[in-house]
């Protein structure tokens, strides 16, 4: 999958090899599930598999990806810029710190999501898909225009479900607009295997019993990541055994198109709650 | 002390709660976002009932609510006259409640429930 593995040190344009990347929306419908942390470590552990990789927030007006990336300080101009034709794109990706194949095209912080045209959009979309070998856009809440305009130019799309009644919903609604087309695929985040194992949170098989994706992974819900993203340092790039961060690392290679079973968030049952199953009669 | 057991480890937990009001806003959703399909299921109704009785089809509403836990088709569907031309004589249609449904006769209300 990966075309320019030697070349991470090569400006943007090196990765041109004929070959063009692929353009992935991810998106949720609803706000506060986790869309940009999940972008932000697709991108790094994808980056980590030597893909060359361009994240796009496209949260115009709530620039938060360059936060999580811990790239705030380097962001000069964004992607309205670009659009707009005053920047040139290569002027506008700024590289990260420790991952070098990764890129980042920020978001217009002072600006409104309605001023993206959706034509180019589409362009620019176009122009990275020539540079890099992913190019992972990062989605706003909602189903307005700011989410028309991420989608414009994507070919694939990931949806983010949290197993809460609400997420699951907006889900259903989103998948619904996006569409056969970009053949949408699944990530269960924030899963708390304990609470699911004590009925007390929607499952996985729960939350895909109603919406019926491919399930490309499932993160469970860890103080890590929050710590990771408080430190902008995405928790992808730890390479530990931090769980979250090897369900990352899966993901990516199920993205890259490698065979790699979902790893498995659920709980050793502990002597109490065997214990309590059985005098509590539950169902698995 | 079993009580006591199932209470601390809950057989019923919230989240068969959070599965089910899923399962009913999900339906709600679907429903709404097929308007031309719930016309086409008036248009349905309304032609199997004009066979029996003649109703009136400009006062006729088709709705959906929630009752507890279903979600039920309330159709209410004004009838003119039980008069019909002897053309299509009413059958005797197979009847697993006959109180219910003598009640139902009575009222020019119908009211039906997909939903178990």
């Amino acid at each position: 999958m990966q075309r320019a593995e030697a070349e991470t040190n090569g400006t943007p344009h090196e990765a041109a090899a004929g070959r063009r990347g692929r353009a992935i929306v991810v998106t949720s419908g609803k706000g506060g599930v986790g869309k940009t942390t999940t972008v932000a470590n697709l991108g790094t552990a994808l980056a980590l598999r030597g893909a060359r990789v361009a994240l796009v927030d496209a949260d115009v007006g709530l620039r938060n990806l360059d936060i999580v990336l811990g790239l705030e300080a380097r962001v000069r101009n964004h992607l309205l810029d670009v659009l707009e034709g005053r920047v040139e794109l290569d002027d506008a990706l700024v590289r990260d710190k420790a991952v070098p194949s990764l890129f980042l095209l920020a978001a217009a912080q002072a600006r409104e999501k309605d001023e993206v045209d959706l034509a180019r959009m589409r362009a620019v979309v176009e122009a990275l898909r020539d540079r890099f070998d992913y190019v992972l856009i990062d989605s706003p809440a909602g189903i307005e225009h700011g989410f028309r305009a991420a989608v414009a130019g994507a070919q694939e799309a990931i949806v983010v479900c949290t197993p809460e009644v609400s997420a699951v919903r907006d889900v259903d609604r989103v998948v619904g607009l996006l569409g056969d087309e970009l053949r949408p695929q699944l990530i269960v985040n924030r899963v708390r295997p304990h609470l699911v194992k004590r009925g007390k949170m929607l499952s996985v098989e729960d939350v895909n019993a109603i919406l019926r994706l491919p399930l490309l992974g499932v993160i469970a819900d860890e103080p890590e990541i929050i710590i990771a993203t408080n430190r902008g340092e995405p928790i992808a790039r730890r390479d530990d055994g931090a769980t979250s961060a090897a369900a990352y690392r899966a993901i990516a290679a199920r993205i890259a198109g490698e065979d790699v079973p979902p790893p498995s968030v659920e709980v050793k049952t502990g002597f109490l709650e065997r214990l309590g199953s059985l005098l509590g009669g539950r169902r698995a | 002390m079993i009580a006591l057991f199932r209470k601390l480890f809950g057989t019923h937990g919230s989240g068969a709660t959070a599965k089910e009001r899923l399962r009913l806003v999900l339906m709600t959703d679907h429903l709404a976002l097929a308007p031309e399909m719930i016309e086409r299921m008036k248009q349905e109704l309304l032609e199997v009932i004009s066979r029996y009785v003649e109703v009136d089809r400009e006062r006729t509403e088709v709705n959906f609510d929630r009752q507890d836990a279903t979600l039920a088709m309330i159709a209410n569907i004004p009838i003119l006259s039980v008069e019909r031309p002897a053309a299509s004589p009413p059958q005797p249609a197979p009847q697993n409640g006959p109180s219910r449904s003598a009640r139902r006769r009575k009222r020019s209300a119908a009211k039906a429930s997909p939903t178990g």
